[in-house]
C-alpha cells in the first residue's frame, strides 16, 4: 500500500476512504503504512459511515474580499479525528458537538485547488 | 555513571538578546552571531573558546555548520535539533548532559531571525500537509484558536480572560525597554480588535518581530569563575504529543503535564517553590493552558486564575516578566527568550521588572501546534 498516493487517488475519484486494521479492527486516519502504537501493517481501505461530530471549530477571517470560511476538527464515528470544513451553513454558526455528515467536494464544484472531504449539518 | 539528570551541575553564565524589534538588512545568521558575540563578551570568552554549539535558523537545515564556520568554532558537540519554538529547551537539556559527560566545556545556544523585515508572516510548515492543506488552515493561528474554542466550550473560559493574559503581558512589556509593544492595552481595545480566527483577534496572537538570542553554558565549577550569579540548570524535560492539531488527543491538555512532572522530579521542587514563570505565549490561550498543566491551578481554572492581575506586575505570580511573545519579542521561535529572561531574573539584571525573589524559575518552550513541550527549571546559587 502507498497510503498517501492511494488516499488522494480515492479522493480525486470522489471517494472518502479511511484505513482499518484487519486484525485489530482499529480505524486509522490519516492514512499511513502501519497502525500507530501497534505497528500492524494489515491496513485496508474502508468507506467510513461519514457521520461525525464537531470537536472544535473556528472561522478564518482574511481581509476582504476573501470570504470568511469555516475550519473544524471532526471526530469520525469510527474514532479518528480529522481536519475539515463544515459547509452548507454560516461558518460562525458551526457549534462544538454538532453532528455532521461527510461528502467529497471536488475542485470543479467549489473552484478550489484540491478535492477535499467537507461536512454538512444533519 | 549517573542515572539521574545532572541537577545543578551546569549553568547558564551569560545571556543576551540582539536586534529585538525590526532590524532590516540583517540575515538570520548575522543576527544570531551578533547575539552570540554579545553573550560571549559578558564572560570574556571568544568564539574559539566554544566547543559545544546548538543552533536553529529558519532558513538553514544545517545551521549549526554554517553558524560555526563563520565564527571559527569547531564543536565537539553540535545540535541542530529543531522541535519548533521549544528547540532551545531541548538544546539546554542536551548541553547539560554533554557537559556533564565531558563531551565539551563551553556550549553556545543561539538563534536569530529577520522574520519581520523579510516576510512579516508567521512561518508555516515546510511541506504542505496532504491531510490539511486543502482546507487552508491559517496555521498556526487557527490551531491554537481551536484549542481556545474547546477550552471555552468545556470550562466556560471567556474572551475577557484571554484578554487578561494579553493585558498582563503588555503591562510587563511597559517595564521592559526592549519590548516591541509598550503602549497601554485596555480591555475595551482588546475586545474590539479585529478577529483573525475565532475566538482570536490580532491581540491574541504573538508579535512578528526580528530578533536574536544567545546563552552560554558551562559546568558549575567553571560557571562560578565566570559569573557572580549563574543560573543553574536544575531540570530539563520534554514531551512530544503530535504534529498536526487534528492529532492532539485533547486540545485542552498539553504535553507540558508530562514535561513538568519530569522536571519537578529532576529538580526536587514543585509548583509552590517556583518564584517566576516564563511561558511560551505564542497565543493568549497558551498562558492559560500552561499554567494549568504546570500545576498552578486545576485543569479548566486557568481562565479565572489569570483574572484580577494575578500574573501582571504586582500580582501573586509573575508570569512572562519581559512582556512575552505577545508584547516583547517573537522572531518566529521564542523558546530561547524565556531562557534569557529567566537567566536575567536569576542574575538580578532585569531592571524595572526585576523580581525580589527569583531563585526558582521555569523557562518553558512550545513547538508546532502545542505539539512539543519542554520545561527547564533554572535556579540561583541558593538552590544547589
Amino acid at each position: 500500500m502507498k497510503p498517501e498516493k492511494e488516499y488522494l487517488e480515492h479522493l480525486a475519484a470522489g471517494c472518502f476512504m479511511i484505513q482499518r486494521s484487519t486484525s485489530t479492527g482499529e480505524y486509522v486516519f490519516y492514512p499511513r503504512v502501519a497502525a500507530p502504537g501497534s505497528g500492524v501493517t494489515d491496513l485496508t481501505w474502508v468507506a467510513p459511515s461519514g457521520f461525525g461530530t464537531v470537536y472544535s471549530t473556528t472561522v478564518i477571517r482574511h481581509r476582504p474580499p476573501t470570504p470568511h470560511y469555516n475550519l473544524a476538527l471532526i471526530d469520525l464515528q469510527e474514532g479518528p479525528r480529522m481536519m475539515a470544513r463544515v459547509v452548507g451553513m454560516a461558518p460562525e454558526a458551526v457549534k462544538i458537538g454538532q453532528r455532521v455528515k461527510a461528502r467529497v467536494q471536488l475542485p470543479a464544484e467549489a473552484s478550489a485547488e484540491l478535492p477535499m472531504v467537507v461536512f454538512e449539518p444533519i | 555513571m549517573s542515572h539521574t539528570f545532572p541537577r545543578g551541575k551546569t549553568a547558564i553564565v551569560a545571556a543576551s538578546t540582539f536586534g529585538c524589534g525590526a532590524m532590516p538588512g540583517y540575515s538570520n545568521v548575522e543576527l544570531a552571531h551578533s547575539a552570540a558575540i554579545a553573550a560571549l563578551a559578558q564572560v570574556g570568552l571568544r568564539p574559539r573558546d566554544v566547543d559545544g554549539l546548538a543552533v536553529v535558523l529558519m532558513d538553514d537545515p544545517t545551521a549549526g555548520l554554517s553558524f560555526a564556520e563563520a565564527l571559527g568554532i569547531h564543536p565537539s558537540f553540535l545540535s541542530n535539533n529543531r522541535t519548533g519554538g521549544s528547540s532551545f529547551q531541548t538544546h539546554a537539556t542536551m548541553a547539560a548532559l554533554a557537559l556533564d559527560a565531558g563531551l565539551c566545556e563551553v556550549v553556545l545556544i543561539a538563534y536569530g531571525s529577520n522574520q519581520r523585515s523579510t516576510a512579516g508572516k508567521l512561518v508555516r510548515a515546510p511541506r504542505a500537509s496532504p491531510w490539511e492543506s486543502a482546507y487552508k488552515p491559517l496555521t498556526p493561528v487557527s490551531s491554537y484558536a481551536m484549542a481556545a474554542a474547546r477550552h471555552m466550550h468545556q470550562f466556560g473560559t471567556t474572551k475577557a480572560q484571554l484578554g487578561a493574559v494579553a493585558i498582563a503581558a503588555r503591562q510587563w512589556a511597559q517595564l521592559n525597554p526592549e519590548a516591541f509593544l509598550r503602549e497601554p492595552l485596555t480591555m475595551a481595545e482588546y475586545l474590539s480588535a479585529r478577529l483573525v480566527a475565532d475566538p482570536f483577534s490580532v491581540r491574541d496572537c504573538c508579535l512578528v518581530t526580528d530578533g536574536a538570542g544567545a546563552v552560554i553554558m558551562t559546568r558549575a565549577e567553571r560557571a562560578k569563575t565566570l559569573c557572580p550569579r549563574p543560573a543553574y540548570l536544575l531540570a530539563g524535560a520534554e514531551s512530544s504529543t503530535h504534529r498536526e492539531i487534528a492529532n492532539m488527543a485533547d486540545l485542552t491538555v498539553t504535553g507540558v503535564v508530562q514535561a513538568a512532572q519530569r522536571a519537578y522530579v529532576q529538580a526536587g521542587f514543585g509548583p509552590k517553590d517556583v518564584d517566576v514563570v516564563e511561558l511560551y505565549d505564542a497565543f493568549t490561550i497558551n498562558t492559560i493552558l500552561f499554567l494549568e498543566d504546570i500545576g498552578f491551578c486545576k485543569k479548566g481554572e486557568g481562565g479565572s486564575f489569570v483574572e484580577g492581575g494575578r500574573i501582571a506586575p504586582g500580582g501573586q505570580l509573575p508570569v512572562n516578566t519581559n512582556g512575552g511573545g505577545l508584547s516583547c519579542v517573537h522572531p518566529g521561535m521564542y523558546g530561547l527568550f524565556t531562557m534569557i529572561e529567566a537567566t536575567q531574573q536569576i542574575m538580578g539584571v532585569a531592571g524595572a521588572r526585576q523580581q525580589a525573589k527569583a531563585d526558582v524559575i521555569i523557562a518553558q518552550g512550545n513547538g508546532g501546534e502545542l505539539s512539543h513541550e519542554a520545561v527547564l527549571i533554572l535556579g540561583s546559587g541558593a538552590t544547589v
